[in-house]
């Protein structure tokens, strides 16, 4: 009982994450609606397997945690340097902060 | 219960998508098809596909997330709007589908006990993987020892896209001409 009640709160957190990521106002919403998205399946995937008294699978929900990590930092670090891969260079990374209210726009 | 949250979780996956086709703005669009492969896998789990959903989550949520944002790097940030509304690609996707479907109705159902998945070859292995193998997963015993030689050609495949994407976004070209320039 306790369990079901678990996953349809993490459920409803989800449908709530997923308003703000189709109508965030700018990006920076929608990266942190992403990464909240996938703190609710990590929950979900928890919560889901004590449900149905399967809780063999809660290594995959370690998983999903470092995948969404990585992904955060990924997109992070692109919004930053507007590149991936190679680090840019000094005169770059001025050009990026002089162009600050770039990023911010939606 | 199951059935409701297969239901909810699908309502969802149908909403993204929706919304993926909807929005002109691609960095929207990149975090919405991240959440697209999360309740994929998610539904993946829900119906015991749990090797799917480790491939669908690490590729779908994470790679490939990474990947359509080094595209937008090097092309545009929004999409054009179209230029005028054509019925052919709606028509040519509601077949494909329909044919699909129609494709699924001599399948067996989900989770029937005989099935020809569940009669072929899986009791065998089932039987045969400790005396055989001895290992305790029966999935890794025949991915890497019933079908080693089909694993590592998948193996030769993936690394060998994998190098063509490396090579391909690096920018080694780019780095070479600029120190040519200089």
């Amino acid at each position: 009982m306790m369990f079901a009640f678990v996953t349809i709160v993490i459920l409803v957190c989800m449908g709530v994450v997923m308003v703000r990521l189709f109508s965030g106002p700018t990006l920076y919403d929608r990266v942190l609606a992403l990464n909240v998205f996938g703190t609710c399946t990590v929950l979900l995937i928890g919560s889901m397997g004590f449900l149905f008294a399967r809780p063999d699978f809660l290594d995959i929900a370690l998983l999903y945690a470092l995948i969404n990590f990585v992904g955060t930092i990924a997109v992070l670090k692109f919004f930053r340097y507007r590149r991936l891969g190679d680090a840019p260079h000094d005169a770059e990374i001025i050009m990026v902060q002089e162009n600050e209210e770039d990023r911010t726009a939606p | 219960m199951e059935l409701a949250i297969t239901l909810i979780l699908f309502v969802a996956l149908v909403t993204t998508a929706i919304a993926i086709v909807v929005m002109r703005h691609l960095f929207s669009v990149v975090m919405l098809s991240g959440v697209f492969s999360l309740l994929a896998a998610l539904l993946f789990i829900v119906m015991d596909a749990v090797d799917v959903a480790f491939t669908e989550a690490a590729v779908g949520a994470g790679i490939s997330t990474v990947l359509m944002l080094g595209t937008i790097a090097l092309t545009a940030r929004s999409e054009l709007p179209p230029a005028k509304f054509s019925l052919t690609p709606l028509a040519v996707v509601v077949l494909t589908g329909a044919v699909l479907i129609y494709g699924t109705l001599d399948m067996p159902n989900f989770g029937t006990p005989d099935a020809p998945v569940q009669m072929h070859v899986g009791p065998d292995y089932i039987a045969k993987t400790p005396t055989d193998i001895d290992v305790p997963n029966i999935v890794t015993a025949v991915l890497a020892s019933y079908r080693g030689f089909d694993t590592l050609g998948e193996v030769t495949v993936v690394f060998t896209a994998g190098l063509g994407v490396i090579l391909l976004i690096s920018g080694l070209g780019k780095r070479q001409r600029r120190k040519r320039g200089r």
